[in-house]
Parts: structure tokens; C-alpha cells; sequence
């Protein structure tokens, strides 16, 4: 009998070898919670269905790690006039098919940016022209002097004109059609890796393209990528500790010092470009959720700078983000052009002074107020919102809390329906303007401002707007100092924290965390 | 006869009508699928362009009617997360969904009826105490905390089964089977399990209480009296007559089967219904939310007309009772 279960255990031991034979070829399995929602580089734009496409397609500028421009499918660009750029195509680069790319390619790909179901459009808003003038050299005249052009450009992958052309796929997505785009579920590109299997929620297969004119000692980079979205965290984590993965992009915050301690295992942090901050609405006559009739608290500089005061971010860091986070003073993060240290200090946490400041403004009883959140959003955002109401409750103000999903809280917001609100701000231009642009200029009728606190001041307008169209870069560094010290010191809105990014990855590879949270598998080497 | 197959039918459609109404109000107010789709750079302009193409403007009863117009074609429209026809969707998710609860039916039977015999015969064994203390950690303990508990165990401990997925699948014309791979056979095992410890419990107490039932009854006695084994007695004669509530309750769990599996399926990433219809409310996915709740509703309704049509042929007094009740009106 024990014979028996032992010859039994032998063949289910074997029969289990069997069943995963070791790899020949170095294999990236990795996950995240949610899949790419299409393979079309322009219909979607979001930073999982971005990160996928630029595996398959080039940009004319990528990023590297450290998220510097340098070249991709463009070997070098300049300012010819302040209206019109040159960009030097890189020569005998080959589509995945075998074609060549050209400068039809480029005409093609940022003319469809601007067509119709396109969802980057407003990355090349004020480019009216793309001319080729030979099969390497293409201009890109815009309506006005648009320094962002090229960092821009880093989101834009490049297709194939005769693929699209071929497989109807001209445009980038119609809603009306009653069927689905050929480039839903089909790509094809010059990039790093080749599409192979695309199974939408099950699985998107890649190989790695030995002729990508980008490989620096590519090796020991993976031959294949397999990535499997995982909804369910704890899945994750345990597909992660099992080795059925090699790569973890999203682990939550509670699980990161369990995987820090797994021995299999390395984790590797950075900040995201993300600010996760409060709004106030200063400029209605009167908030529609406090006690206090007639006028706005939030008019009033001193209480904005009470709530400011009233909260302590590092019992927020330790207690709720359990040290994922980095306390905030300005609105966005390390990275992107205009931050500095300086502006990013933050007003100490002193209660007393809050107290102080709302007596001064005339509320030495405080009085109370309506504070939307997401529950889905941002890391821990539900949590965050729930210690922000005590620490405002001992200064007086008194918080009711409402959280709901993201589907309700950003409608509502956008329809300025919010007293006080928390919003995060990522930025994919990594520039400042983008910041101010959204956030800190007045918000007009019908425009895509997500400035929702009503505040408005007229030099900041006036120095967003110079900064878009400044191309000397010393004088347009001035100007995004000016407007970072105006921001801060009207305090619109109170920083609370840059958000932390984790990735978890097994210690047979290594690969640099980008702060933008989407992989560069190509960078990714497999160890000996 | 036939009156009362078409007072049946009539229900049904009247029931799925009041499902369709019922789940297209709701998902007017999950959110605004819009804000999902823009950018968050999209201009208002945009937005209420988008809106007035998806037809989110029309009044809600037009909005209704035509949905169910379409419903009846079988087009569901596009799903506004993949950009891909919701029917295609469900074709091909519903292979995955259907295998697991099938294999957790089976699962459910194979244990929940040879137990609930045992138990049912030595009640006062010890053996039957602990089984039926185990079978209450069935029905208490959520099926999210047995699916984690069971990957944590086979997955992480033991490495034996894999955490998530179908493993490797076969295409068979349009539908897409695991069950011929070996790793999709592993893969199964514990999402099968997670799903069927409830229905197991349940068969098993069932089976259980309507033994204890039969074997008080004459017939049993005069059957031992009249010297048969136990056996026959056990399994030809008492477990026959507990069948027939048996096989009602499981055919109308099928379908409840196919609705808990949303949470055995988020689990373990099983790429099936539940999945898509987790997914879609998190998105807004309006489209493919009203065709999942339809089907599943449909899914009921079918079983249910199925059970009530199967009891007429089984039952000779309920056919009396309904022709009279049928030509009376």
C-alpha cells in the first residue's frame, strides 16, 4: 500500500514536469489588473493601451528609463521656423511585414491622429500640416509655436499606411460601425516585439523582432512576452509568489513587504508621475453643502491654508499609503519640467495655526462641508479621504464624506456639482503646462479645463498661455517658475501626496521601473 | 396541454420584458460610460459628441425600445470597453463559463449524492458528524475566501495547480474547449471546486433529510421485511424516491450556478461571463451589462419553463389539476 502511494506521488510529480517543461527561449509572463483595451494606437488613450502599442510600434521619440527624450523612428528633429519643424527619418527601417518604413508612414499616421474616433488628437492639436519632402525628411508645420511638439510626439506610435489601407483600417475607430476595427485585435508596427496572439483579457503574446534597429546587447532581452491580465490582486500576488509570473506591474500596497521578504522575488519603487491633491470650489457665492450661508469659506485664502495646515500627511503616508507615498507641496511630480524641491515644500502641519487662521477668517467655530472622492481610482484614494476628516474635524470643519465610484465621482465633478473634491493629475507631456493648463488657468465655458474650483488669475492665464508658445527654453523656464509660485502661494487646491509605483519581478530578470508605470520589456534582460 | 404551454411561454417573455426594463433603468445611473472612453483631455464638445453617436441622448424609452429591438436580433451592439460587437463577446466567453459549471455540476453530484446516502443511512456514525460539520464550511465561508485559500495552498504552497486562467484551450469551430489539454484540465480543478462546494453542501443535505424521510416509509420496511440486501434497499429503492426534489433543485441551480460563477471567475481570471460582466461594471460597459443580465435572466426563465414542462409529464395529478384549472377560464 505505501509502495502504491508512493509510485503514485512519483508519476503526478513527473506528470507535473511534464506539464511545464523548462523554457529554451527566455519567456516574460507578467500581468497587471486590467488589459489593453484595444490594440489600435490612437482610439484609446490610456496608459495600459499605450504602453502595449509602443511594444509593437515605434514613436519618432521614444523615452528611455529615465524618461529623456531620445531618438526612435526619427534620427534627429529641429525648429525651422516657430512655426514649422524638420524630422530626419532613420533609413532601411522594415515593418514587421518586410515593408519599409517612409515618410508616407509618418503623413499617414499623424493625419489619422487627427481624423475621426482618434483619441490623441489633442497631443498634435495645432499641427494644421505634414509634408513629406523626401522618403526620410518630413515637416510638420503647426498654427502657432508649439514648443511641446517633439515630448508630444513620444505618444504617438507610428503605423504602416499599406497595412492600414489594406485591412480597412483608415480611421482610427467608428463608434457607428456595428463591427469591429481590424486594428481592435491586429497590429502591426516596427517596433521591439511582433504581435502575435492577441486574446482580449486572456492573453496578448509577443515576439521579440530580431531586426528592431533599437536593440543595445537585446540577447538576454525576452523572446517571447506573454501578458495576462489578473483582476483579482490577491491572485496576482499569488501567481507572482508561484512563479507562474515573472513580472508584476501593479502589486498592492499591502502585499509589497510580503513580496520584498519572498526570496524568488525583487521589487523595485520609484514616485509616478501622479499628485493626488484636494480642490475647493472658492468661487461660488455660497457652498451648497455647508452650514455657512451667504458667502464661501473657501473665498477666503486663510481657509484654504487651514485645511492645508489642518492635515498630516505623514500620519497619511505611515498609516494609510504605509510609506508608499512621498508628502507633496506642489501639484505635480518629481519628472516632469518645472518641478523642483523648492517649490515642492510643503506648508508645515500645524493644527494650532489652522485653528488660528479660521478664527481670523471669521469661522472660529469652523463650519461644514460635502468631500467627494473615487473609490477606484487612486491608490488607496477611499482610505486617504476617510483620515482627512478627522484631522479637519479637530480644526473644526466638519467633513461629510462621500466616496463612490469613479463612473459617478468624475461626472460629478465635471459638472461642478463638487464643494471639495479630491482629483490626481498624472502627465504625459512631462511638462508643467499641462499642469496649469488644466488645472491652474481659468476654466472657460465648453473647454476641456479640469480646473473645477472656479479659481482664476489673470497673470497665470496670461503665463500659461506665453508657455505654450515659447520656444526659447531659458526665458519659458522663467515663466514656469512665476507660475509654479503664484500656484502655491494661492493654493487653489492642497497637495497631499506623489503617488509611490511598485513593480515586483522575479530575480531571473532586471529591468529599470519608469515612472510613467509602463514598461519598457525590451529593456528587461534575463540573468545567466 | 397546449394552453398551458402557452400560458407558460407568455410568463416568460412578460418576465424577461420586466428583466430588460428593470436592468436598462438601473444602468442609468452606474455612470457615465463617456468619461471612461475620453481622455481626460477630451473637450466638453467632445464628450457630448461621443454621447449623441452612442445615441446616450435619446429619451429613455426610445433608448429602450430599440435595445430591445435589436435584443430580439441579437445584436447587443458594441461593447464601449472593446469596441467589438457585445454578441461576439459572449460567444466567445461563453464556452469557458458553461465548462466550469458544468464540471462543478458534476463535481456537486458526484460527491453531494453518494454522501448525502451515507448520512442519510449511519446517521450516528462519527464519519457523518464530520462530514456534515465540514459540508457547513461550504455554505459559510465565501467563495472568494475558498478560492484564495485553495490558490494559497496548491498554487504558492505546492506550485500544483496554476493560480489563474484556462490554461492551454482547443478551438472547435466557435466554441473553445480546455478540456482537451492537459493544462487545461489542471487549471479547472480549483475553480470547479471553489464553485461547487455550495451546491455540493446543498445536494448533500437534500439528499440527506429526504433519506431519512424514505426510510421511515412502509414500503422500505416491507422491503426489508421481505429479505432484500441493504444495498437495494439503500440505492434501488430509497435513493430513487428522493430523486425527483434532487434533480429539480440542481437544474434550477444551474442557472444560479452560472450566476455565482462571477465571483469564482474574478478569482481566478476565468475567462468567462461572470469576468466580462465584473469588468463591464467597472467600465460603465452599458451594452454588454443589459446583454448579460438578459442572458442570465433568459438562462433562469428557460430552466425554469423546462422544469414546469417536465413536471406536467411526471406528474399525472398536477396534468389533471391544470386541464380543469386550463378550461375553466
Amino acid at each position: 500500500m505505501r509502495t502504491k502511494i508512493w509510485t503514485a506521488g512519483l508519476v503526478l510529480c513527473a506528470a507535473m514536469a511534464l506539464a511545464w517543461p523548462a523554457d529554451a527561449k527566455n519567456v516574460l509572463r507578467w500581468s497587471s489588473q486590467g488589459d489593453a483595451l484595444t490594440m489600435d494606437p490612437y482610439s484609446q488613450n490610456e496608459g495600459p493601451t499605450t504602453a502595449m502599442a509602443m511594444h509593437v510600434h515605434d514613436p519618432l521619440i521614444r523615452r528611455n528609463a529615465k524618461l529623456e527624450m531620445i531618438p526612435g523612428l526619427a534620427t534627429s528633429w529641429k525648429v525651422v521656423t516657430p512655426t514649422s519643424w524638420e524630422f530626419k527619418l532613420r533609413p532601411g527601417v522594415k515593418f514587421h511585414d518586410g515593408t519599409p518604413f517612409t515618410a508616407d508612414d509618418v503623413v499617414f499616421s499623424l493625419n489619422r491622429v487627427k481624423g475621426p474616433g482618434s483619441d490623441f488628437k489633442s497631443y498634435i492639436a495645432t499641427v494644421t500640416e505634414v509634408k513629406k519632402i523626401d522618403d526620410t525628411t518630413v515637416h510638420i508645420v503647426t498654427a502657432k509655436p508649439t514648443p511641446l511638439l517633439a515630448a508630444n510626439l513620444t505618444s504617438v506610435a507610428i503605423m504602416s499606411k499599406a497595412w492600414a489601407e489594406k485591412h480597412n483600417a483608415v480611421k482610427a475607430q467608428d463608434f457607428k460601425a456595428k463591427e469591429e476595427t481590424y486594428s481592435v485585435r491586429n497590429a502591426m508596427g516596427t517596433g521591439p516585439y511582433v504581435l502575435k496572439i492577441r486574446e482580449p483579457d486572456v492573453r496578448t503574446v509577443m515576439e521579440k523582432n530580431p531586426n528592431w534597429w533599437g536593440w543595445d546587447n537585446g540577447n538576454d532581452a525576452p523572446d517571447e512576452i506573454v501578458y495576462s491580465p489578473v483582476k483579482n490582486a490577491a491572485t496576482r500576488v499569488a501567481a507572482i509568489l508561484s512563479g507562474e509570473l515573472d513580472f508584476l506591474l501593479d502589486p498592492p500596497v499591502q502585499d509589497i513587504a510580503r513580496l520584498k521578504a519572498a526570496p524568488s522575488l525583487h521589487l523595485k519603487e520609484t514616485n509616478q508621475i501622479r499628485t493626488i491633491f484636494l480642490g475647493m470650489d472658492q468661487a461660488r457665492s455660497e457652498l451648497r453643502s455647508s452650514d455657512v450661508k451667504g458667502k464661501n469659506p473657501f473665498a477666503d485664502k486663510r481657509v484654504r491654508q487651514a485645511v492645508y495646515q489642518a492635515l498630516d500627511i505623514d500620519a497619511i503616508k505611515s498609516k494609510v499609503m504605509r510609506g508608499n507615498a512621498i508628502p507633496a507641496g506642489m501639484i505635480t511630480s518629481p519628472g516632469v519640467h518645472g518641478y523642483t524641491k523648492e517649490h515642492d515644500t510643503r506648508l508645515k502641519y500645524d493644527p494650532a495655526a489652522a485653528k488660528k487662521l479660521l478664527a481670523d477668517a471669521g469661522y472660529p467655530n469652523g463650519f461644514s462641508v460635502k468631500l467627494d472622492c473615487p473609490n477606484d481610482r487612486y491608490v488607496n484614494d477611499e482610505g486617504i479621504c476617510q483620515a482627512v476628516v478627522p484631522m479637519l474635524g479637530r480644526v473644526g470643519i466638519k467633513v461629510q464624506l462621500e466616496t463612490q465610484s469613479k463612473t459617478l465621482h468624475f461626472p460629478k465633478i465635471q459638472r461642478g456639482e463638487s464643494d471639495f473634491y479630491m482629483l490626481g493629475w498624472g502627465v504625459p507631456t512631462l511638462d508643467s503646462h499641462y499642469v496649469f493648463s488644466f488645472l491652474g488657468a481659468t476654466a472657460t465655458p465648453g473647454s476641456s479645463s479640469w480646473n473645477f474650483t472656479g479659481y482664476s488669475n489673470k497673470r497665470l492665464d496670461q503665463l500659461s498661455e506665453a508657455m505654450d508658445e515659447e520656444l526659447d527654453s531659458a526665458k519659458r523656464d522663467v515663466m514656469v517658475a512665476e507660475a509654479w509660485v503664484l500656484l502655491n502661494s494661492d493654493m487653489p487646491y492642497t497637495p497631499l501626496h506623489h503617488q509611490v509605483i511598485a513593480w515586483a519581478m522575479s530575480k531571473k530578470i532586471d529591468m529599470p521601473i519608469i515612472p510613467n508605470d509602463s514598461p519598457q520589456l525590451w529593456l528587461a534582460r534575463f540573468g545567466k | 396541454m397546449l394552453a398551458y404551454v402557452i400560458q407558460r411561454l407568455l410568463q416568460a417573455v412578460g418576465v424577461m420584458l420586466a428583466v430588460g426594463l428593470i436592468a436598462f433603468a438601473m444602468f442609468n445611473y452606474i455612470g457615465d460610460p463617456v468619461n471612461n472612453m475620453v481622455g481626460q483631455e477630451a473637450s466638453q464638445a467632445d464628450r457630448a459628441e461621443l454621447r449623441q453617436q452612442l445615441g446616450l441622448n435619446a429619451p429613455f424609452p426610445m433608448q429602450f425600445a430599440r435595445f430591445v429591438a435589436n435584443a430580439l436580433s441579437g445584436d447587443f451592439g458594441m461593447s464601449l470597453r472593446m469596441q467589438r460587437p457585445v454578441a461576439h463577446l459572449i460567444a466567445e466567453r461563453l464556452p469557458a463559463t458553461l465548462e466550469l459549471v458544468f464540471a462543478s455540476a458534476i463535481l456537486a453530484l458526484a460527491f453531494g449524492v453518494p454522501l448525502g446516502v451515507f448520512t442519510g443511512i449511519k446517521r450516528h456514525s462519527w464519519v457523518s458528524r464530520v462530514i456534515l460539520t465540514v459540508s457547513l464550511v461550504g455554505v459559510s465561508l465565501p467563495t472568494f475566501v475558498i478560492g484564495i485559500l485553495l490558490i494559497y495552498v496548491f498554487a504558492v504552497l505546492l506550485g500544483m495547480l496554476p493560480s489563474f486562467g484556462r490554461g492551454e484551450v482547443v478551438k472547435l469551430g466557435w466554441w473553445s474547449t480546455g478540456l482537451l489539454t492537459k493544462a487545461g484540465w489542471l487549471a479547472i480543478v480549483m475553480p470547479a471546486i471553489t464553485l461547487s462546494l455550495f451546491q455540493t453542501t446543498l445536494i448533500l443535505r437534500l439528499v440527506r433529510a429526504e433519506m431519512l424521510e424514505v426510510m421511515r416509509t412502509d414500503f422500505i420496511k416491507f422491503a426489508r421485511a421481505r429479505g432484500l440486501p441493504e444495498r437495494a434497499i439503500n440505492f434501488g429503492h430509497a435513493l430513487k424516491n428522493t430523486l425527483v426534489p434532487v434533480i429539480t433543485i440542481v437544474g434550477l441551480n444551474i442557472g444560479g450556478l452560472i450566476a455565482f460563477s462571477i465571483i469564482t471567475e474574478t478569482v481566478f481570471q476565468w475567462p468567462g461571463l461572470g469576468a466580462l460582466f465584473i469588468q463591464a461594471v467597472q467600465f460603465a460597459d452599458v451594452p454588454v451589462m443589459a446583454a448579460y443580465l438578459v442572458l442570465v435572466a433568459a438562462m433562469f426563465v428557460l430552466v425554469n419553463l423546462a422544469v414546469d414542462l417536465l413536471y406536467y409529464l411526471v406528474d399525472p395529478r398536477l396534468r389533471g389539476e391544470r386541464a380543469v384549472a386550463g378550461g375553466g377560464h
